[in-house]
């Protein structure tokens, strides 16, 4: 094995593009586990922790654009305001000391189905910054995911960073586990409220082999909430209309059993899920200015 | 390949190191500091706990390589370390200090840090295999909140697991420990 050290980006991506083969290295809260375990023996480890700008982050008239090693903590501590989504799923990631080294750009590269940051990052809107030694592209999280623990990354391309859309609403995320710290999702859900284009959007985790929008779900509350006037009149949502919902989040999913929970109980669990999580958001889009400043 | 960082501050030189091996390894098995436990080597347990340039990580799951020239503290150089902040010097200084003569090195014979009496006044030590971790993480804690709820401390040390006292004298502990810190004790 080789311990490349780039002390720089363009040397990293210099790395990555003569050795394709090479495991980059962030926190390493999963590359670490797998090599512990000899589940993994990497002819190259890259080491990304000596390149500053990913541990940056940059607040932008309509996204932030997040380095890709920016830990968990920092999003929950510094970027609530711009991305309330994807800090409370940070909070929900193992512990202390992996929310210290752990970050988003690790998270989509393992891309794990339970990953936590990837409901979030769905619900909210971004593009992936991925770039190589031919250039620059940004991937629209839509079309990230592209199988079990796959990621559309070319062999030679590093994460420089996510663009968020900053929130224009309320968003929340939920998830369920045996107990609050160290829990991988049974499953998971996050939901965003986009009053400026008067659209919700979703993001399931651990309900499918990816991460994945409940888009007919979407469809059908966009068009009910636009017919009912709701976005004007904020009134509380149609129970009928929620439940209708609850139900289309619950067909989204396509789930497996497994140790953590069965098929049908993470169907159910995703449906009671996004009804409370739209009820919640709902509830503080209702007494927000946003809404007031909308009828006004 | 050799790996040069600051252990307790002194500076370390780790020769023939295997390029896939933990900062764990390397603590307990080159540098002969085995305070940092390891139990399972996946992050779940906390009790290879120690700080990486100020912040508590899970050693365990740290490269290495990822620490060349960086600061590390484990609980062997806690009593120092707490010693140098409660000198009144600044917590960047603090991070920088130089531990005096060989004791820092393993631990004995020194004194003990406030969070090492508290956990021994609580009765908040059975097996041990945890504490090291657990004091590591609690004194970050106290560093970062003097006056701490009950549930700061919880969060805390949620990345910490104990499989003897059943948590309560551990909290008890930190408690402790975060009274005297406030009287000056
Ligand atoms: C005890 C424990 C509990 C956990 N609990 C959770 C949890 O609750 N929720 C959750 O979502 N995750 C959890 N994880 C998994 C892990 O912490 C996350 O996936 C984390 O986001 C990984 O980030 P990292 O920087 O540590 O990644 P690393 O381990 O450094 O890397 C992960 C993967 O991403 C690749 N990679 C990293 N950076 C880049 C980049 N810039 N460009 C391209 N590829 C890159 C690596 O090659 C590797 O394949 C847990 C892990 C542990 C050990
Ligand atoms: S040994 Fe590192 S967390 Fe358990
Ligand atoms: S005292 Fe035995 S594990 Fe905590």
């Amino acid at each position: 094995m080789d311990f490349l050290r780039p002390a720089s980006w363009e040397e990293a991506l210099a790395a990555k593009a003569e050795h394709p083969t090479a495991v980059p290295i962030a926190g390493g809260t999963d590359v670490m586990v797998e090599i512990n375990f000899d589940h993994r023996r990497p002819e190259y480890l890259l080491d990304l922790t000596r390149i500053g700008e990913l541990y940056e982050w940059e607040i932008g008239e309509e996204t932030v654009r997040l380095g890709a090693s920016v830990p968990y903590t920092r999003i929950m501590e510094d970027l609530r305001p711009e991305l309330p989504g994807l800090a409370l799923a940070s909070h929900t990631v193992a512990s202390p000391q992996i929310r210290n080294r752990g970050g988003v750009g690790g998270n989509l590269g393992t891309a794990s189905p339970a990953g936590d940051a990837h409901p979030a990052l769905l619900a909210a809107g971004a593009e992936v910054e991925a770039e190589s030694v031919r250039g620059s592209r940004l991937i629209p999280i839509d079309d990230f995911y592209t199988g079990v623990k796959r990621n559309a990354l070319a062999p030679d391309e590093l994460i420089r960073a996510v663009h968020i859309k900053k929130a224009d609403g309320p968003q929340q995320y939920s998830k369920v586990g045996t107990r609050n710290a160290m829990v991988i999702a049974v499953c998971a859900f996050g939901l965003a409220l986009h009053p400026s284009s008067r659209t919700v959007r979703t993001g399931i985790g651990s309900a499918a082999p990816t991460p994945v929008r409940a888009k007919t779900a979407e469809e059908f509350l966009n068009a009910a909430l636009d017919e009912g006037g709701f976005w004007d009149n904020g009134k509380i949502i149609t129970p009928s209309v929620a439940k209708r919902f609850a139900d289309l989040c619950a067909a989204a999913c396509n789930p497996i059993d497994d140790v953590r929970g069965t098929a049908s109980y993470r169907r159910h669990a995703v449906g009671v899920m996004a009804r409370r999580t739209l009820m919640w958001t709902w509830e503080s889009y209702r007494g927000t200015a946003a809404r007031t400043e909308g009828v006004a | 390949m050799r790996v040069n960082f600051t252990v307790n501050g002194r500076p370390q030189e780790a020769d023939d190191v295997w390029e896939g091996e933990s900062l764990l390894y390397v603590l307990r098995e080159r540098l002969g500091l085995p305070g940092s436990k390891n139990a399972c080597e996946q992050g779940e347990c906390g009790s290879c706990t120690v700080r990486l340039d100020g912040v508590p990580v899970c050693s365990c799951l740290v490269a290495a390589g990822q620490v060349e020239g960086r600061e590390v503290v484990t609980v062997e150089g806690l009593a120092d370390y707490a010693k140098e902040r409660s000198c009144g010097t600044s917590l960047q200084d603090a991070q920088h200090w130089s531990a005096q003569g060989q004791d820092s090195q393993t631990g004995e014979g020194t004194e003990l840090a406030p969070i090492q009496q508290a956990f021994i006044d609580a009765g908040a030590v059975q097996c041990g295999f945890c504490t090291p971790g657990l004091l590591v993480a609690a004194d970050e804690m106290l560093e970062r909140h003097p006056d701490p709820s009950d549930a700061d401390i919880r969060e805390a040390l949620s990345g910490n697991l104990c499989r003897c006292t059943g948590y309560e004298k551990i909290m008890d502990a930190v408690r402790l420990a975060a009274a005297r810190q406030s009287e000056g004790v």
